[in-house]
């Protein structure tokens, strides 16, 4: 087990700045997921943890050890790319082996270790087939157990779920954070989806364009996001925004329901809701439409679950209601949340 | 039911396989007229006695063959052939493992550095071998000037002796240096192509993960490049060995096969024995020999790289 810690860690590629200024530190134990959009600068930021790029300025520290400058071997960390990165004229066994091998471990060590990781992962059948004869979940259990073998104290994994089909992604997910719960170990994970980070992260470091927006819990990141990019980056519809003279107000799709389905709880407004378009999803239905005034920014959604079976139709207006709690205001210009109190 | 069955038939426009044929024919009609008639020619002529002198075919059967096996200058040249193509091949393999390393890295001038390494390639090789006859002149040689100036040479007690030339196409083990190295120089930049070929197309990712599990550099190597571009090694030795094998001119231009056959090839024999000499059967029979090793050795490499293929 370790800490990771990075201090004012900018990394510039020619002119271009993948990673800015970037400030963060796990406990012990933790699993941090690094979530963001397509050149955010997250891959870049695990990258130079794990010790393959060298960051332009700033400091990488694990177990309270400055290692910017060490090579990955040195780092005692283990990485899973999102290729996995599997050897491919080697076979399951010798893929698992060879970070032992490279740390010079006995031969009958290596057996017993390399026995354990497969068990681990359930791939003890598959030892002697070489990567290409083995399925998407398949290569992927391979990678990780290659990454535990040596049992790091740091494990880092760039996106290594989103070469599986949708449902093996489901369980592997679980079955990622079974484990790792498990061996305890310190782990930074990169991921551009958001439910796979609200799903497994203890924490979330939301990027953009280089830079951290904000660092919480999943609840946090989605009940209170730092500014208006985090708000619509995570959850799925993203938050409404509406324009409100120098703010913007947010709310969550669930949170704006229909106004007969909504028990006076404390304080609410009431909207007229002209319903543009609807999608019917089975467990729940998607409702978009305007609200209020007619100006640039009034398009919402609204989440309707599927136990309300109220009858909506195109082009009607209803009206629906917002709790005054689930509301959260934006300064209009620089996106930043305002305060932490309900508007 | 009735219909327009023109607009729905597919037509002779349509059919892949006879557009295929019809691609491929002039490739067939090269091969047919242009190797295979004097493929078939050779072998009339090596089961015939017939000279340039008289061309007639009369089958003697196996005769040449009998006799050229019993010829020692044919065994030498047998032997020279091997050695020349599998010395100069291993050292190309190597050099050009190195070039394509050092190549693969970012650094100033590097399109420099790449056109002078291609630079043999486009030079004609005869043109080239004359330059080359000119550097292991008796006399004026360039490398011996350059050995003397460094004390190696033409002095009493230096390390390669006290005589003001070394005689690189006079001493037998000089002579066949002097071929290998020309052969190295000639083929080397084609190998450092197709190895940087092979190095390019091994993902970044498996590197790094080699790197992240501990791998120095030797042993990202030895264990990661190394085997995952052997099929491509494979090929470029394969490419060398059949160049090296069916060239005659580095031989014919810089010694003749000489000093006393010590440099003779099985191609310019051929060419001594059927063209200068006049015995078109023999010289036929000589050039024959090397068919089956050749067609061995490509069926062999290509096994080999179809059984080291990874991905």
């Amino acid at each position: 087990m370790a800490r990771v810690e990075l201090r004012n860690v900018t990394k510039l590629f020619g002119g271009v700045r993948a990673v800015d200024n970037v400030n963060l530190q796990t406990t012990e134990g933790e699993f941090l997921v690094l979530l963001g959009p397509s050149g955010c600068g997250k891959t870049t930021l695990l990258r130079m943890i794990a010790g393959i790029e060298p960051p332009t300025s700033g400091d990488i520290i694990i177990n309270e050890q400055i290692v910017t400058h060490q090579p990955p071997r040195v780092r005692n960390i283990a990485m899973v790319f999102q290729s996995y990165a599997l050897y491919p004229h080697m076979t399951v066994f010798k893929n698992i082996a060879f970070p032992l091998r490279t740390r010079g471990v006995a031969k009958a060590a290596i057996k017993e270790k390399v026995a354990w990781a497969a068990g681990m992962f359930g791939i003890s059948s598959l030892l002697d087939r070489k990567p290409r004869e083995l399925s998407g979940g398949e290569r992927q259990r391979v990678a990780l157990a290659r990454a535990i073998v040596r049992e790091p104290s740091v494990f880092l994994l760039d996106e290594p779920l989103s070469n599986l089909d949708a449902i093996l992604r489901a369980s592997a997910r679980e079955e990622l954070r079974q484990f790792q719960k498990r061996l305890g170990v310190t782990t930074v994970y990169v991921t551009h989806d958001q439910v796979e980070a609200m799903g497994l992260g203890d924490r979330i470091v939301v990027m953009n364009k280089g830079r951290v927006c904000q660092i919480g819990t999943p609840p946090e990141i989605y009940q209170w996001p730092a500014d208006t990019f985090v708000a619509t980056f995570v959850g799925s519809p993203p938050m409404n925004l509406i324009e409100q003279g120098e703010l913007l107000i947010g709310f969550r799709p669930e949170t704006l329901l229909p106004a007969v389905f909504v028990r006076d709880c404390g304080e609410m407004v009431t909207y007229p809701f002209e319903v543009t378009w609807i999608e019917y999803l089975g467990a729940e239905r998607l409702v978009y439409g305007n609200i209020g005034e007619k100006c640039c920014s009034r398009h919402v959604v609204s989440r309707l679950p599927g136990n309300i079976n109220l009858a909506i139709e195109t082009g009607k207006t209803y009206p629906f209601t917002v709790a005054r709690q689930d509301m959260r205001s934006f300064d209009r210009s620089t996106g930043l949340l305002i305060g932490r109190d309900p508007v | 039911m009735t219909g327009d069955t023109r607009s729905g038939a597919a037509g002779v426009r349509d059919r892949a396989d006879l557009l295929a044929r019809f691609m491929i024919m002039p490739a067939i009609v090269y091969i047919a007229a242009m190797i295979g008639f004097p493929f078939v020619l050779a072998i009339l002529y090596s089961l015939s006695d017939a000279t340039t002198g008289d061309p007639t075919l009369r089958l003697v059967g196996l005769r040449n063959y009998k006799d050229i096996l019993a010829d020692p200058v044919f065994r030498t040249s047998l032997k020279n052939t091997f050695v020349f193509a599998l010395v100069s091949q291993s050292l190309v393999i190597v050099l050009s493992r190195v070039l394509a390393t050092a190549l693969m890295a970012e650094f100033r001038g590097k399109w420099i550095a790449r056109f002078l390494i291609m630079l043999p390639w486009t030079a004609p090789i005869s043109l080239g071998t004359i330059g080359w006859l000119w550097m292991f002149d008796s006399i004026f040689s360039p490398i011996d000037w350059i050995l003397r100036r460094f004390g190696l040479l033409g002095v009493p007690g230096a390390l390669l002796g006290p005589m003001q030339n070394l005689y690189w196409l006079g001493e037998p083990l000089l002579a066949m240096a002097s071929v290998v190295i020309v052969h190295v120089w000639r083929l080397l930049p084609l190998a450092t192509v197709i190895q940087l070929a092979g190095l390019s197309s091994i993902p970044k990712d498996l590197l790094e993960a080699a790197e992240v599990d501990g791998a120095r550099a030797w042993r990202r190597t030895l264990e990661i490049t190394i085997p995952l571009t052997l099929p491509i090694i494979s090929i470029a030795f394969l490419f060398g060995l059949v160049f090296t094998f069916t060239d005659m001119t580095v031989v014919y231009v810089l010694t003749r096969g000489g000093p006393i056959h010590m440099t003779q090839v099985l191609s310019t024999w051929t060419f001594f024995k059927g063209i200068e000499g006049g015995d078109l059967a023999q010289g036929a029979a000589v050039s024959l020999f090397m068919f089956p090793v050749l067609a061995g050795i490509a069926a062999l490499v290509l096994r080999v790289a179809r059984r080291t293929e990874v991905v």
